[in-house]
């Protein structure tokens, strides 16, 4: 094969010349072997091709090309000590300055040095990583055609090199692991490097060396997630003006009252347009929906029962373990959602596991349930056969529990259970309507758990206040069981005895699964996510007959509650129900500002005390008062 | 093949107390983690390993974190390639300046053109490129041929060898053991001979 060069810079004549490749390699060889006795024109030389990189004319890319290609003929000739600055100036070549070709030539020139000798595999895999991500100047072009065509191109050559590399040399993907891991990008860097970094990791994780490489990649990822999620703090999402309100805003609401004329609707705006200008929000927004992307990929190629397993083991050890997690959860729902029979049954069953292991720490089983219970609640694509299982599992696991333990009301005594007790209502509120139609249902899962709240260990009283008066409401109204009258917490969200089970970390309040803030993220789960007010009430059929008379079957039931039980209200309560006075004001007047009427209850037409029903806590704010931090 | 060993082996382990929950599976995780990698106690590099506990009751170590130490009997097999030992792998490679080959699929070596002794000629054959020999017409090396070749050094931290086919026991293993063969077909015509007798 010949050659044709335009010019090469160590020959004297102008004339043009056709070397042959060999030809063009044993010069390069000289040039290489020359330095060793001293005269190191022709490598300078060399090494100038190599550093010159930006806005090169056609024959110079090709001359570069060419001497790529000579050096890949070359690499034995090639020492780490003599030619150092060779070395340094083609590990520091960015494949995204150059056009395929060159890009060509530079990929086969480092998979040929790393394949040579032991001492550059390291070398060339970091400078085939540090490739992952473009120069600075590149990063605002990645979203033009021209920047996602190049990104492309590189790409591939990178993941193309890393497999002809681990075809030669079968140990390099445990190095090349090594070398992935420690090149992450932290989230603190400003060019947003992560995303493209990540990226490429889960490029890795489906590519051709997925299998060895692939389920440490993947936790490192979730790791990650993590890391941004801690970052963002609870304050950037929630506003504490009304820290004992009850009513929360879905986020579905909130769109709905973007859309409608009104101006200040209120403080509830701000908990997603807070998170808006955060740009750690934002960061975290994009990965999720990376991996979110990669996870739908997995399922196309069946690979997905294989990687959730993984995840599964990274959500145990990372996500469970990190306090309160906001976002990074919704991973595995995503992955739940896509595969509900397998993947979910798996989630929930792990989940339900790690709950009644006796020899699990505290936090984690109260944990654990907590994700259950908000899992359950709100996934739209699980089977009610599946929920009823699971729930029967808790309700066997409570009523033993209550039949081991004799004594009374202690809610620091009894955290998991009183945690069980609260997922179980917490779950029934969101899906009681499916119970009560199945007879069979009613006996099973329903009995056992009268039983358990009418142990002497209390829950009702315990549990968060706004959790099991919506429960009991329902209960009433679907006629599951007789109206326990000696409850009445007025629209109270949490109450002290909550708190101390909750306990320090506030496990009381935490439902992972409440609708996702970020943006982003938040339309890939919508589809299958269940919101309040798509849940249908049980006491809903009860004013489907009164359209005239709407107030009063509502007012009669809080009524009733008022009326029997005023002197409760003074003791445990007492101190709650001032404060109530003067929230329920500011209530009155937020709530009457709102134009929302989200589509299900009737419930929400009429203003005024008594009537606003203690709804769901779909959202629940963390309590600012001090002991609980 | 030389440079592969099986050693048996008493080891004491050190658990974190962590890990005493479950201590079979930290032991064969803590000896998974030790594979395909050069040990210097052992001198080699750990291929696969047997183990078993010799002792159910372990020393517990006084210090900050109370490690345990269980004894332990292994059996380990090794490899140690040494300079001038003869290793067989398969190329996957071939050009003109090298050959690389895979040895026991995990570890890697190269050949230099320098390294290949003058009787062997590169050549490209209906596209396809190989070492043949001058002398033996047979005597072929290309891509998916298991050759046998000498070590000239062992990179410990890759696991990557450098190799020679420079002495006349290195080449294409068929066609070195055939031609061995040829050597020793007088020997087995007369072990015929004698079991008619």
């Amino acid at each position: 094969m010949g050659l044709e060069l335009p010019k090469y810079p160590e020959m004297e004549e102008d004339q043009v010349f056709n070397f042959t490749d060999s030809e063009i390699v044993s010069h390069v060889k000289q040039a290489l072997a020359s330095v060793l006795s001293g005269d190191n024109n022709s490598y300078n030389q060399l090494v100038g091709v190599m550093h010159h990189s930006k806005h090169l004319a056609p024959d110079e890319v090709a001359l570069l090309e060419t001497t790529l290609k000579a050096l890949a003929g070359a690499v034995s000739s090639i020492d780490i000590t003599h030619h150092d600055s060779l070395l340094s100036a083609i590990f520091c070549m960015s494949m995204w300055n150059y056009g395929p070709h060159v890009a060509d030539a530079l990929a086969e020139l480092i998979v040929s040095l790393a394949i040579s000798n032991g001492k550059y595999l390291d070398l060339c895999l970091g400078m085939l990583v540090s490739n992952f991500t473009p120069p600075p100047y590149f990063l605002d072009k990645l979203k033009m055609p021209h920047g996602l065509e190049r990104k492309g191109q590189v790409l591939s050559r990178v993941h193309a090199a890393f497999k002809k590399i681990a075809d030669y040399v079968p140990l390099a993907p445990l190095r090349l692991l090594t070398i992935v891991l420690q090149g992450m990008p932290t989230i603190y860097h400003k060019d947003r490097a992560i995303v493209i970094y990540v990226e490429n990791m889960l490029k890795l994780e489906s590519g051709e060396i997925g299998e060895l490489v692939g389920s440490t990649i993947l936790m490192a990822v979730v790791d990650r997630l993590i890391e941004l999620d801690v970052e963002i703090g609870w304050d950037a999402i929630l506003q504490d003006d009304f820290s004992k309100g009850i009513f929360e805003m879905e986020l579905e609401d909130v769109d709905d009252i973007e859309e409608s004329a009104e101006p200040d609707v209120g403080e509830f705006r701000l908990s997603r347009k807070s998170l808006a200008g955060n740009s750690i929000a934002e960061l975290l927004d994009n990965l999720l929906v990376l991996t979110f992307e990669h996870l739908e990929s997995c399922e196309r190629e069946g690979r997905l029962a294989k990687v959730f397993e993984t995840l599964l083991q990274s959500f145990r050890v990372t996500v469970l373990s990190a306090y309160k997690s906001k976002f990074a959860q919704f991973v595995m729902f995503y992955a739940c959602a896509l595969d509900p029979e397998n993947c979910g049954m798996r989630f929930a069953t792990m989940l339900a596991d790690l709950f009644v292991q006796d020899s699990q720490p505290q936090p984690t089983r109260m944990s654990a349930v907590s994700y259950l219970a908000s899992y359950l609640s709100r996934a739209k694509f699980l089977a009610a056969s599946s929920i009823s299982s699971m729930l029967k599992r808790l309700v066997d696991w409570c009523l033993e529990y209550c039949e081991a333990h004799d004594g009374d009301i202690n809610p620091n005594a009894h955290r998991v259970f009183y945690s069980g007790c609260q997922a179980i209502m917490y779950v029934l509120c969101f899906r009681m309507k499916v119970f009560v139609d199945v007879p069979r249902l009613k006996s099973e899962l329903l009995i056992p758990l009268e039983q358990v709240l009418k142990h002497k260990l209390n829950p009702l009283k315990v549990c968060l206040p706004s959790v099991v008066e919506e429960f009991l409401r329902q209960a009433k109204a679907a006629s599951l069981f007789t109206v326990c009258k000696t409850f009445i917490f007025d629209g109270l969200l949490e109450s002290e005895l909550s708190r101390a089970f909750g306990g320090l970390e506030r496990l009381d309040t935490f439902f992972p699964f409440d609708p996702c803030l970020l943006k982003k993220c938040d339309s890939f789960i919508r589809p299958m996510f269940v919101f309040w007010s798509m849940v249908k009430p049980t006491y809903d059929d009860a004013f489907d007959d009164d359209d005239d008379d709407d107030g009063s079957s509502d007012d009669d039931l809080v009524q009733d509650f008022v009326t029997e039980n005023e002197d409760i209200m003074n003791d445990e309560f007492g101190k709650s129900f001032d404060e109530q006075g003067v929230d329920m004001d500011e209530f009155d007047y937020a709530l009457k500002k709102m134009s929302i009427t989200p589509k299900a209850t009737s419930n929400y037409k009429f203003g005024g005390r008594f009537q606003e029903p203690a709804r769901m806590p779909s959202r629940i704010r963390p309590s600012t008062s001090p002991e609980s931090l | 093949m030389e440079g592969l060993s099986v050693a048996d082996a008493n080891l004491v382990m050190y658990l974190h107390p962590s890990k005493s929950r479950n201590v079979s599976q930290s032991i064969l995780r803590e000896l998974g983690s030790l594979l395909f990698k050069f040990n210097e106690t052992f001198d080699g590099v750990l291929l696969a390993y047997d183990v078993n506990i010799l002792d159910k009751q372990a020393k517990i170590l006084s210090g900050v974190h109370p490690y345990f130490g269980l004894r332990l009997k292994a059996n380990l097999l090794l490899f140690s390639p040494k300079p001038d030992m003869l290793l067989e792998g398969k190329v996957v490679k071939l050009s003109q300046e090298s050959i690389h080959v895979i040895v026991l699929g995990f570890s890697s070596a190269i050949i230099t053109a320098e390294n290949i002794r003058g009787e062997f000629k590169y050549r490209t054959k209906d596209k396809e490129e190989l070492f043949a020999s001058k002398s033996h017409k047979r005597h072929v090396i290309k891509v998916g041929t298991m050759i046998r070749f000498l070590v000239k050094s062992f990179d410990e931290e890759i696991l990557h060898i450098i190799g020679s086919l420079i002495s006349a026991h290195t080449g294409s293993i068929r066609w070195l053991d055939r031609h061995l063969e040829e050597d020793s077909e007088f020997d087995r015509s007369f072990s015929k001979l004698k079991s008619f007798i």
